[in-house]
């Protein structure tokens, strides 16, 4: 299965991933080399398989609601690239 | 002997008996990092001076506490958070991170007296069969340093197996931590999913991953095991079961036992040599009592197929946390989404990039049904096939690996080629199951080969058991690289 310039612009875009020329040739043929690979699960049949998200048989794991010590904002903020005294600063969201 | 080349167990009673300190053994670990590391390379951190001041704190101790790593350094894989000690899994886009906290398995590490010599390499993100893909510098094979260590816990396999610690944790989420186990001729235990809490651990496919020991001998990997593992409220994958005692079961005979032999792990493509050593394994386990039952795994070619769209798909959501705005690299861009973009582009490897996307297409519209939701249903028949097979025999016994160590560079530039080379590691993963892999011999080059021997869930009691036994009846473990 190929897959496009656009299919790989298109993913990079949702990947936030800026990619070069190269990359997206380089990409672009070594994912479909091993798209191709994973066809090999269509000889399979799985209509009445049910998927497996994860092998734990555990669900909706709950915990008593209790106040527990919080990292201190100055610590919490210490591995930040940018930041105030009391916030993280990020570039301009909104025009 | 050199204190560098002890185990657990033994550095644990010279220290007891007084007849070493804590000081000596850290110096010996010191010095021997300073000989073997530049030709090696297992560290992206070499925590000497933390390691000097821990040693003095737990001279003062031994005698009064009962702990059982008091005074025994260690090295930690560079996914797993240690409190304002850099930990980086090995990417530019972490180059500088300090963790806020402790992860659970090394706060149990600390409780127990352990002292951290350093972080150790890995491929980025624990991406990668080679350690080939660390952001920072490649690790070599200690048997042969034209070869890989594997991957990706490949750091803390060639720390363990070139005496640069006593012992190391590593993580495994497709073989992470056998594959180089068995490269670097070493003892490493991938547990049960949920057997051990992963709070702290780095997440990259969070339904696969999880933490384990590797370790010089067996009876090392059991003592880690009775310290790390059971429920931990912060981590709500952790199963709330019971942990049993491992070292317990080290020494029982294993007469009777029955040995399953998948006839899907020798096929065409493994190598001789490897498939020889293997099958003496298997004769060996027959001689001290074992039943050897041919069985099948009928799906196991589908494994590399499915494990590579389930892994992908969940990296590239955990990854996407990766935006350079709480922490780690930031690449100023012209606006926000030109930041991230040149954020992740500047800040991953090539092998994190072609996973992100290769995990975002299989999720994304159009696509998810076809990709993740057919992989996630051939996990079912995998599974299956191993819940099926343990009915009938108690463990499991393949090679770890269809070849031994391959050349560095020799893979790299095919990805596929790359993460075929892991086809007999992930099945274990995706079914869930624990598994180790001990050195099973050497080939005539003396490049190690590794034996994998599988569980059943929350069973590892069971492959310690013969683990032992086998090492028990074998030299292997004894063999050290020549460095």
């Amino acid at each position: 299965m190929k897959i496009s310039r656009e299919e790989i612009e298109h993913i990079a875009l949702l990947s936030r991933l800026y990619l070069s020329e190269e990359e997206k040739e380089l990409y672009g043929s070594q994912l479909s080399r091993i798209l191709d690979y994973m066809e090999k699960l269509n000889e399979l049949d799985t209509k009445d398989v049910e998927p497996t998200s994860h092998v734990l048989p555990l669900c909706n794991v709950m915990r008593d609601d209790i106040l527990r010590p919080s990292i201190p904002k100055e610590n919490a903020l210490a591995n930040a690239p940018d930041h105030t005294d009391k916030f993280y600063r990020v570039p301009k969201i909104i025009e | 002997m050199e204190l560098y080349s002890l185990t657990i167990s033994e550095a644990r009673s010279l220290l007891d008996r007084r007849e070493i300190t804590a000081k000596e053994l850290v110096n010996s670990i010191t010095a021997r990092i300073d000989t073997v590391e530049d030709r090696i390379k297992s560290f992206v951190t070499v925590t000497k001076e933390h390691a000097f001041h821990a040693s003095e704190e737990a001279q003062k101790k031994i005698g009064k506490e009962t702990k059982m790593l008091l005074g025994i350094p260690f090295a930690i894989k560079d996914n797993i958070c240690t409190k304002d000690i850099l930990t980086t899994c090995s990417s530019k886009i972490l180059f500088n991170l300090m963790p806020l906290y402790e992860s659970t398995v090394t706060s149990r590490l600390k409780e127990e007296g352990y002292i951290l010599i350093g972080k150790a390499n890995m491929d980025e993100f624990a991406m990668g069969s080679s350690t080939e893909n660390s952001g920072f510098h490649i690790t070599r094979n200690p048997w042969d340093i034209e070869r890989s260590p594997g991957g990706s816990s490949g750091g803390p396999a060639a720390a363990v197996s070139a005496d640069e610690c006593i012992a190391a944790l590593g993580s495994d989420t497709g073989g992470s931590i056998r594959q180089p186990s068995a490269f670097c001729g070493v003892v490493g235990l991938k547990p049960t999913y949920g057997r051990i809490s992963r709070y702290g651990l780095i997440a990259f496919a969070s339904s696969l991953d999880q933490i384990g020991p590797i370790t010089k001998d067996v009876r090392d990997s059991a003592i880690l095991m009775n310290i790390i593992s059971g429920h931990d409220p912060l981590d709500s994958t952790s199963a709330p079961i019971q942990v049993p005692d491992f070292t317990s079961i080290l020494g029982k005979d294993i007469k009777g036992l029955k040995i399953g032999v998948p006839k899907e792990y020798f096929i065409k493509g493994i190598d001789s040599e490897v498939e020889i050593l293997v099958k003496d394994a298997i004769r060996q386990l027959e001689l001290i009592g074992a039943i050897p039952i041919e069985v099948s795994l009928p799906h196991t070619d589908y494994a590399i197929s499915a494990y590579y769209i389930i892994a992908t798909s969940e990296a590239s959501s955990n990854l996407a946390r990766y935006d350079g705005m709480k922490y780690g690299l930031r690449t100023e861009g012209k606006d926000l989404i030109d930041t991230y973009m040149k954020t992740r582009a500047y800040g991953f490897g090539a092998e994190v990039k072609r996973r992100i996307m290769l995990g975002t297409y299989a999720l994304s519209a159009g696509y998810y049904e076809a990709y993740y939701k057919k992989a996630q249903q051939v996990r079912t028949l995998i599974k299956e096939d191993f819940d099926r097979v343990f009915k009938k025999v108690d463990i499991i016994v393949t090679p770890t690996t269809p070849t031994p160590p391959f050349k560095l560079g020799e893979k790299i530039e095919d990805p596929l080629q790359m993460y075929l080379s892991d086809i007999f590691t992930i099945s274990v993963n995706l079914a869930g199951v624990p598994a180790i892999s001990i050195p099973c011999g050497f080939t005539k080059n003396d490049l190690p080969v590794g034996l994998q021997i599988i569980g059943k869930h929350f069973d590892e009691e069971t492959i310690l058991k013969v683990a032992y036994a086998y090492e028990q009846s074998t030299e292997w473990h004894k063999r050290k690289p020549n460095l």
